[in-house]
C-alpha cells in the first residue's frame, strides 16, 4: 500500500490539472484553489515519501505489476525525493504568486498548465525506465511551451519559437541516443540496462560510450550548458518571471538526470567534457549577469551561472562532491526563484520603467524590495549568511583532491567576484539612486504587500536551509552515498538476485 | 542490394536534409526539417530492433526467430509525440509570422520583409 504511494505525485497534478480545467472560464478562482490546493498535497506526498527514502534503501514500484525489465517501475530514493519537496515548494511558491499577482487571468488555462508541468517534471524524477523519461520530458516541455507563451507579446513569441525548436532538436537527439542503447543492450530499464553495459563485449562499449554522451548532451542542453546555453536567456527573460521561476527547476532537471543515469550506466567518463564545459558556462553566466541591461536577463544569467556552479561540482562524480552539489542544488533553484519572484515584484511595484535597470522616484514597498533583493543577492553570490556560502565552500572543499582544483577554485572565487559586482551595480542603481521626476512618481500603482508572500516564504526556506545546513548536509552525504551505490540501485528495482534473464 | 543498406542510406538522406533544413533562417523551412528528422529518428528506431523480414513479432515458444515487437511501440509512441509537437510548432509559426510580420527564426525584419496584411487577420 505504501508502496503505492509512490505514483501519487503523479496522479494528484494529473487529476488536479483536469479539475482546475473544468472551472476555466467563470469561476477560474475555483481553479486557482484547486491548483493551489493541490501543491500543498505535493509538498505534504513529498514529506512522506521523503521520510519513507531516508528510513531505507530504494524503493521499486511497479506501474500495472509488470516485474521490472518488462513493465514500466517508479523508483524513489533520497534524490528523488529531494527533488519532488524542491518542485512541490516552488510549485507552491508560483501558484500563489500567480493567483495574487492576477498573472493567471492574463491568459488562458495557467493553473492547468502549471499542474501538468509538475506532473511531468514529478514522473521525470520518479521513473526509472529511459524511454519513460523521455516520454515525463516531453509532458513537461509541452506544458511549459504554453506556460512559456502564457500572456502572450510579439518578443514572447519569437522567444517561444525558438524554444520550442531547440527543444525538438534535443527531443530527436534523446530518440536517437535511446536507440543506439536499446539496440546495444535490448532494455530500456535504468537498472537493467547498469546490469547489461557491465557485460557488454569490447566491440559495442563503443556504441555504448556514444549513446551515453548523446544522453549527456540531451541533459547538458536543459541544463543549459556552454555550447548548448544560447536558448536559455533570451526565453527566460521574454517570459512572464513568474513562470521563470517555476523554469529554475527545468535546469535542475537536466542535471538530476545527469547525476542519475551517468554514474549508474556509464561512469564519469562524461566528467571529461562536463567538467570544462561547466567551468566556462559559470564565467559566461556571470559576465552575462554583470553585461545584463534588463532585471529578467540579469535573473536569467545569474541562473545560469548558478547552475553551472551546480554541475562544476557534479562533474567531478565523487562522492563528497557530490554530496556538496546535492546541498548546493536546492539552494540554486530557491535563489533563482526568489530573484526572478523579485525582479516581478520589482516590475509590478514600480509600475512605469518596466524591467530596466533604471534609477527611479521613491515608491512604496521600495525598502522591502530592496531587502528582498540584497538577500536573493547575497545567495546568488554565495555569502554568508545564507545557504550559498555554505554551499560554495562545500563544493570548494570538495574540489581539493581533483586535479582540476585551481581551475575551479578560481572560476569559482572569480564568477562570485564578478556576480556581486553585477549585483551591488544593479542594486544601487534600483534601490540607492533616485531619479527626482515628480512627473512620474504620481501616476504608480499602491502596491499589495499580499503579493511579497511567496517571495517570503522562498526567503524562509532558504534561512532554513542554512539554519538546518548540518542535518541537511548528513541527508546530502547519504543521499550521494546512494546515487554512487549502482547495485544497490539495482537490487532493489531488479530484485535480490539481480534478475535481468534476457529477452 | 541488401534491405540493410536501403534502410541505413534512407536514415541518412532524410537526417542530412532535416539537419540542413533546421539550419535555415526562415521558420517553414525549419519546420518542414523537424518533420525529416522526426521521419529519420522514427525509420532508426524501427531498425534498432535489427531488420527480420517475414516474422511474427510475438514471441511463442516454437519460433526460432521473431521481430522485436518493442521498438514498434517506441516508434508508435515517437509518432504520436513528434506529430503533435509538429502541430504545434506549425501554430506557433503562423502566430509568430502574423504578430511580427516576419518569418525570420530570431525575429528579425529583412530588407524586404513579407508583410501580412492587417485586415487579412481575422
Amino acid at each position: 500500500m505504501m508502496d503505492a504511494l509512490i505514483a501519487a505525485p503523479l496522479l494528484l497534478p494529473a487529476f488536479a490539472g483536469t479539475a482546475s480545467l473544468l472551472f476555466w472560464l467563470r469561476y477560474r478562482w475555483i481553479g486557482a484553489i484547486i491548483s493551489i490546493a493541490s501543491m500543498m498535497g505535493l509538498i505534504a506526498l513529498a514529506i512522506v515519501l521523503m521520510a519513507q527514502a531516508a528510513s531505507g534503501g530504494a524503493i521499486a514500484y511497479a506501474l500495472g505489476d509488470w516485474p521490472a525489465p518488462f513493465g514500466i517501475v517508479l523508483v524513489l530514493d533520497r534524490l528523488s525525493a529531494l527533488m519532488l519537496l524542491l518542485t512541490a515548494l516552488l510549485g507552491f511558491a508560483v501558484a500563489v504568486h500567480a493567483a495574487l499577482t492576477g498573472l493567471d487571468r492574463k491568459g488562458w488555462h495557467f493553473h492547468p498548465l502549471l499542474q501538468f508541468q509538475l506532473l511531468g517534471i514529478n514522473g521525470a524524477f520518479l521513473t526509472g525506465d529511459l524511454f519513460n523519461l523521455f516520454v515525463f520530458f516531453e509532458v513537461l516541455l509541452i506544458a511549459s511551451y504554453g506556460l512559456m507563451l502564457h500572456g502572450q507579446g510579439a518578443q514572447r513569441l519569437s522567444a517561444g519559437i525558438q524554444y520550442v525548436i531547440v527543444n525538438l532538436l534535443g527531443s530527436t537527439l534523446f530518440l536517437i541516443a535511446l536507440g543506439l542503447l536499446y539496440g546495444v543492450t535490448g532494455t530500456l530499464n535504468m537498472a537493467d540496462m547498469a546490469v547489461r553495459a557491465g557485460a557488454l563485449p569490447e566491440g559495442d562499449q563503443g556504441l555504448l560510450r556514444a549513446g551515453g554522451l548523446l544522453l549527456a548532451v540531451v541533459f547538458a542542453l536543459k541544463a543549459a550548458l556552454l555550447p548548448l546555453h544560447l536558448w536559455l536567456p533570451r526565453t527566460y527573460a521574454a517570459t512572464a518571471p513568474a513562470v521563470a521561476t517555476l523554469f529554475a527547476i527545468m535546469t535542475k532537471v537536466g542535471a538530476y538526470a545527469i547525476i542519475r543515469t551517468m554514474p549508474l550506466i556509464f561512469g564519469d567518463a562524461a566528467g571529461t567534457f562536463l567538467l570544462p564545459s561547466a567551468l566556462g558556462t559559470m564565467l559566461l553566466g556571470f559576465f552575462g549577469l554583470l553585461a545584463a541591461r534588463g532585471l529578467a536577463d540579469m535573473a536569467a544569467f545569474g541562473l545560469i551561472g548558478s547552475t553551472a556552479t551546480l554541475l562544476t561540482a557534479i562533474a567531478l562524480f565523487d562522492g563528497h562532491a557530490m554530496a556538496a552539489a546535492l546541498y548546493y542544488l536546492p539552494h540554486t533553484t530557491l535563489t533563482a526563484a526568489l530573484l526572478f519572484l523579485t525582479v516581478d515584484l520589482i516590475i509590478r511595484w514600480r509600475g512605469v520603467e518596466g524591467g530596466a535597470i533604471v534609477p527611479t522616484p521613491h515608491y512604496k514597498g521600495q525598502g522591502w524590495l530592496g531587502f528582498q533583493f540584497l538577500a536573493a543577492a547575497v545567495a546568488l553570490v554565495g555569502l554568508p549568511p545564507l545557504s550559498g556560502f555554505v554551499g560554495k565552500l562545500l563544493i570548494l572543499q570538495a574540489a581539493i583532491p581533483s586535479a582540476y582544483m585551481v581551475a575551479i577554485w578560481a572560476f569559482v572565487l572569480g564568477t562570485s567576484l564578478l556576480g556581486l559586482i553585477g549585483l551591488a551595480r544593479a542594486g544601487s542603481t534600483l534601490f540607492w539612486k533616485e531619479d527626482a521626476n515628480p512627473a512620474i512618481a504620481a501616476d504608480r500603482p499602491a502596491p499589495r504587500a499580499l503579493e511579497a508572500l511567496p517571495a517570503a516564504f522562498l526567503l524562509i526556506l532558504l534561512a532554513a536551509l542554512t539554519a538546518g545546513a548540518g542535518p541537511a548536509t548528513a541527508y546530502m552525504e547519504a543521499t550521494s552515498a546512494q546515487v554512487f551505490d549502482a547495485t544497490g540501485y539495482v537490487r532493489s528495482v531488479l530484485g535480490p538476485e539481480q534478475g535481468g534473464a534476457g529477452r | 542490394m541488401s534491405i540493410e543498406f536501403l534502410v541505413a542510406s534512407a536514415i541518412g538522406v532524410l537526417t542530412m536534409a532535416g539537419i540542413y533544413l533546421c539550419l535555415r533562417g526562415r521558420t517553414f523551412p525549419v519546420v518542414l526539417g523537424l518533420v525529416m528528422l522526426s521521419y529519420a529518428i522514427n525509420l532508426f528506431l524501427f531498425a534498432i530492433g535489427r531488420l527480420i523480414v517475414n516474422r511474427p513479432p510475438l514471441y511463442e515458444k516454437d519460433l526460432v526467430e521473431y521481430t522485436d515487437p518493442l521498438p514498434q511501440a517506441l516508434v508508435l509512441t515517437a509518432i504520436v509525440i513528434s506529430f503533435g509537437m509538429t502541430a504545434l510548432a506549425v501554430v506557433l509559426a503562423l502566430r509568430n509570422f502574423l504578430e511580427t510580420g516576419t518569418d525570420q527564426v530570431d525575429g528579425i525584419l529583412e530588407a524586404d520583409p513579407p508583410r501580412p496584411d492587417p485586415k487579412a487577420r481575422s
